[in-house]
This record gives structure tokens, C-alpha cells and sequence, in this order.
């Protein structure tokens, strides 16, 4: 029997969701992993509203990440149900997930749950959470982060956050969206152009260069307070801005001097130091995630191409040789390869380079791909790109193999930028 | 065109007039949904608002108020046609010292935004370089860039790129 206080949590739980959709980033699977692990998530037993959400959210994440196969669950199964392993092996899933919502005091819910390894006939474990009816998607991508870690081996990124930039006439604002694309929220609008997101490793902050005083400016912005500072406002342009791995400096590219060059500052605005000289452009810094370097794009040689020098200063090393224009240096978190933005016959393509072998595979067959971001476990890196003259993200994985595409309905959306893990 | 920067103020100059003031931050509250969430991820909406200047009268009439210097593909070269526009403005902001300009190097939308920005960059100070040997003082002069953020043209061809490799002109009140 459904109490007055359990419904009136239902429906809020309903308007959240609803309230979600109006601004969410629709995300699209084009190509998935070759090797799906078949998995099957039962409804949820009890509360069914809720334990129902929470279900499709753990689904919904696990197939968007190109890595599972759904298999039809049925019936909905309660966290300590005992398991025919024989039958869920003949529907041929190689997992299980069961789980339970149970209503407790202030209207809040205990949501229980338990992954099964079909084939080897055992349990892998289980977690319990307390939330309330409004916290069903944060549970649900808890879970699937749960499941991921268990069952691939690295960390799952469903409780991230990513940052981009919607253009819609006129107007441009900074969002924050779940890695799923839902509860989207608008950090920063402006008139001006807002370019060039990054997430401080703390994932509370963000710097980025904003033109609403009619040239670039780099800000760090808290997203909880709303709060913000100049971090550079020199004569001329300031852009660019990369963290140091500690969330203590950002590299920055400025003007002062003249030709863009690399400096680093505090993130609160003192101790400009230059790092790097050339006679032209040093821009697009980004540190190895180990903060030994900086990789960067520089046209010192006469094209466009990535460079890394010590983040301390020194002697620049070049990275990239073939072709006339290899720019957007992006690491992987684990600091082995590097994504970066190369023109191929005139088309700009997403590559990544294995840096000790320095072999380079193009991951992407689109024309105007820019502003790579890795995911913090390295598994898919999210680009901007354009599809019929308007601006919109995709993610591809380091492999090639799973594609998505994430757009927004009215407006064009770029400079995505993966947050970090969240720190518990 | 650029009507709205075009406010009429008499003959007076405020040459203090600059782009660095911290801008103005709203204090909109944020949205129940948002407060309701307590896993440390909500977002506090901030509005930007840019600063409307007053124009100068002086630079709004004949060739002074052509402001545009256009740019060949992968170029920083000032081109011979537009010497006298820039000889023009060299001799005003000679004659008018406490008058300030800024300098917006454009760039063309093909590749990365951030080197499109350091590109736009090198155009507003080949600019800016030429307008000091022609007599202009260096805290007269800021050269910025605006990259591919601010296109005239917004299709993506020759004819629409070419409008957008440019440097554009803004004194005193326009920024």
C-alpha cells in the first residue's frame, strides 16, 4: 500500500527527472566493443517507482558504454533472492545484477543490491546506499560504476561530470551535465564566447578563458558557490589554461610579451613564470598527468605541431612529425598516449599516439574534429565535431571500436572538457 | 553593424575607460532541484554581463570609421590597400593621445580554437606594430585576439572565411 508521504516522494522523483530532460544532452550509440559481456539487470524488488529508475539508470549505462549486451531481465528480483544459475546461464548472460528499495524514516530509501557471476555460479558482491526518492540516478550510476569496476577492471566514469559550451543565438553558456548527459546545469552565460573549459583536478572548479570584457580572460570558477576569480587578465590575450596535476597552478598562454607564449600561474592569480620561448605561437598547454611535462602545440618549426618540455623549463622536445598540422595535445590519465587533433587531407581528424612507441592510429572519419578530452579512466575520449553545419560532441573509445554522439536539441554545443573521478 | 557600441557621448574623452574590471557576477538564486541535491555536484548559475562604453564622436565619421583590416590565408602581412586606413589612425591616435584602441585579430574557423586564437593574435599585433612605427605610444595600443569566436561570416567557404581573417579597430568606449 502506497502511503501519502511515499507518493508524494514519487512524484517529486518524477519531476526530477522531467525537469532533467528539457536541457539533457541526447546521447546516441554508433559503434559498440566487439566483445559485449551479456549482462542481466532485474527490476529491482519493492518500491517499484523507484527501484524501477534506479534499474533503467544502471542499464542505460552500462549499454551506452558500448562494453555490455542487455539481456531481458523479467520479473523483478530482490538483492538476497536465491539464484537459478542454470536458467539465467541457458538466457545466456554471463552476469546478474538483483537488487531492493526499502522505504525507511524522513522518507528516505535503503537500495540494496548484488552482482552475480552466471558462469562461475557466485556472487562478485554488493553495496547498499541510502538515498532519498531525488538521488535514484546518482544510486543507479554508483551501481553501474560498481558492476563496470568488477567486471572490466578499471574504474567506471557513469558518476563523472562533463563540462561544455551551448551556443544558441546570441548567447553562450557553460554546462555541467552528468556523464549520462542528464540534470544539465548552466554554470556561466554570457553574450561573449566562453572557450577552452578545464576541470581542477579537485572537480569542484573550472578554469576557462571568457571574452565578455571584449578580449580573452582566464577565470577559475567554483561551481558549488558560483564564485569566481581572474587567474590572468594581462595586456593583450590570455588563454588556454591547463592544471597542474596537485590543482595548485595552471599552465596559461598570454601575450604580455607579445607572440602567444606559455607562463604558468597560481591559481589564484600570482607568480607569473614564464616556461617556454619561441620566436611564434606556444599554445594549448597540457600537463602529463606524473606533472613532469608539458605538452603543447607550437609552430617554432614551421607547422603547427605538439612539443612537450620539462614542466620546470627547459629544452622543448618535438612529439609529432607527419603532417603540417598536429595540434590540442591531450593525454590519457595513465600518461602512456596522447590524443591530439591532426589535418588529414584537409580534414581534421582525432588521432592518438602511443608515446612510447610514438605509432599513431586516427580514431574518427568526420571533418572537423577539435578539443579532445580523455575520460579520467582513459576508456573513451570525448571531442567536439560538427554534423550538417552544427556543432556537436561525440566520444570514441581509445580502441576505435564504440562511438556515441551526444547533442543538444536547439543550439551548437563544443569544448567538452571529462571531469575528474569524484573524490568520496 | 556595430550599432550598439555606437552610444554617443559629446566631445569629451574618458581615457581611463578599460576592459579589466571584474565583471559583474548575478546573485540569482539557485533552483530547488539544485539545492536538493546533496552529493556536492550542484552548480550556481553566474550571469556575465560585458560593460557598455560611450563612443567618440571624431571616430565614427569618414575614413575613421572604417575599422577593418582583412588578411590572406595563413597571412600576417598588412596588405598595401590598407595602408591609409592605417596611416589614417595612426595620425588620430597621434594627435589624441589619451585615446585608447583595441586591437581584435580575427582568425578563420578551420582547426583548433586555441591556436585560431593565437593566430588572430599575431594579425592584431602586426597590426599594432605598424600603427607604434607610424607614431603611436604603446600604452595607447592593445592588441587582442578573438580567434574563430566572433565571425562576420558564418558559412564555410573562401568568401566567408576571407571576411573573417581580420583585425578590427575599437577606441575608447567601444570595449
Amino acid at each position: 500500500m502506497m502511503t501519502a508521504l511515499k507518493r508524494a516522494a514519487f512524484a517529486l522523483f518524477a519531476l526530477a527527472l522531467s525537469l532533467a530532460a528539457q536541457a539533457q544532452l541526447t546521447i546516441e550509440i554508433t559503434g559498440a566493443g566487439a566483445n559485449r559481456i551479456p549482462i542481466a539487470i532485474a527490476d529491482f524488488a519493492g518500491e517499484p517507482g523507484v527501484a524501477r529508475a534506479v534499474a533503467m539508470v544502471v542499464r542505460a549505462d552500462l549499454e551506452r558504454s558500448g562494453l555490455f549486451r542487455l539481456v531481458e531481465a523479467g520479473a523483478p528480483l530482490a538483492e538476497n533472492a536465491a539464484v537459478n544459475f542454470a536458467d539465467w546461464k541457458s538466457r545466456g548472460t554471463d552476469a546478474l545484477v538483483v537488487g531492493s528499495v526499502t522505504p525507511t524514516a524522513n522518507g528516505r530509501f535503503e537500495v540494496r543490491f548484488r552482482l552475480h557471476d552466471v558462469q562461475k555460479q557466485a556472487s562478485l558482491g554488493g553495496l547498499a546506499y541510502v538515498m532519498t526518492a531525488q538521488q535514484g540516478r546518482t544510486t543507479g550510476h554508483r551501481i553501474a560504476d560498481y558492476v563496470y569496476e568488477k567486471l572490466l577492471g578499471e574504474p567506471g566514469i557513469f558518476s563523472t561530470r562533463v563540462a561544455y559550451v551551448v551556443k544558441s543565438a546570441g548567447r553562450f553558456e557553460l554546462q555541467i551535465a552528468d556523464a549520462d548527459g542528464m540534470n544539465a546545469q548552466t554554470a556561466l552565460a554570457s553574450k561573449e564566447p566562453i572557450i577552452s573549459p578545464a576541470w581542477a583536478p579537485d572537480g569542484g572548479r573550472l578554469a576557462y578563458v571568457s571574452f565578455e570584457s571584449k578580449k580573452p580572460v582566464i577565470y577559475v570558477h567554483s561551481l558549488a558557490s558560483g564564485r569566481r576569480h581572474v587567474a590572468a587578465n594581462f595586456k593583450g590575450s590570455n588563454s588556454a589554461p591547463a592544471w597542474s596535476p596537485d590543482g595548485r597552478k595552471l599552465a596559461v598562454v598570454l601575450t604580455k610579451d607579445g607572440a602567444s607564449q606559455l607562463y604558468s600561474v597560481n591559481a589564484d592569480g600570482s607568480g607569473v613564470v614564464r616556461l617556454a620561448s619561441s620566436a611564434g605561437i606556444d599554445t594549448e598547454p597540457f600537463f602529463s598527468p606524473d606533472g613532469q611535462f608539458i605538452y603543447f602545440t607550437s609552430d617554432r618549426g614551421g607547422s603547427p605541431q605538439v612539443y612537450r618540455v620539462p614542466s620546470t623549463g627547459g629544452e622543448a622536445q618535438r612529439i609529432t612529425f607527419e603532417g603540417s598540422y598536429n595540434v590540442t595535445p591531450r593525454l590519457s590519465p595513465d600518461g602512456r598516449s596522447m590524443a591530439f587533433v591532426t589535418r588529414n587531407n584537409g580534414r581534421f581528424q582525432l588521432a592518438l599516439m602511443d608515446l612510447a612507441s610514438r605509432q599513431t592510429q586516427i580514431l574518427t572519419d568526420s571533418d572537423k574534429d577539435e578539443s579532445p578530452s580523455f575520460a579520467p579512466n582513459g576508456r573513451m575520449i570525448l571531442y567536439a565535431s560538427e554534423i550538417g553545419g552544427r556543432g556537436v560532441l561525440a566520444a570514441v573509445s581509445s580502441d576505435g571500436r564504440v562511438k556515441q554522439r551526444l547533442s543538444v536539441q536547439a543550439g551548437d554545443v563544443r569544448e567538452p572538457a571529462w571531469g575528474p573521478f569524484l573524490k568520496n | 553593424m556595430r550599432k550598439k557600441l555606437m552610444i554617443i557621448l559629446g566631445a569629451a574623452l574618458i581615457a581611463g575607460c578599460g576592459t579589466t574590471g571584474e565583471p559583474e557576477q548575478s546573485g540569482a538564486p539557485v533552483e530547488d532541484r539544485d539545492a536538493k541535491r546533496v552529493d556536492g555536484t550542484q552548480v550556481k548559475p553566474v550571469t556575465a554581463d560585458d560593460q557598455m562604453g560611450t563612443a567618440l564622436a571624431a571616430v565614427r565619421q569618414g575614413v575613421l570609421a572604417k575599422r577593418s583590416v582583412f588578411f590572406d590565408y595563413d597571412s600576417f602581412v598588412i596588405k598595401d590597400e590598407y595602408k591609409s586606413l592605417v596611416e589614417a589612425h595612426a595620425r588620430f591616435l597621434v594627435a589624441n593621445p589619451k585615446v585608447k584602441m583595441l586591437i581584435q585579430g580575427n582568425a578563420d574557423e578551420r582547426g583548433s580554437r586555441e591556436y585560431n586564437l593565437a593566430l588572430g593574435q599575431k594579425r592584431a599585433e602586426a597590426l599594432k606594430k605598424m600603427l607604434l612605427l607610424l607614431g603611436a605610444r604603446e600604452d595607447q595600443i592593445e592588441a587582442v585576439s578573438l580567434g574563430e569566436e566572433k565571425p562576420r561570416c558564418s558559412e564555410s567557404n573562401e568568401a566567408c572565411w576571407s571576411q573573417n581573417r581580420r583585425d578590427d579597430m575599437l577606441y575608447t568606449g567601444e570595449f
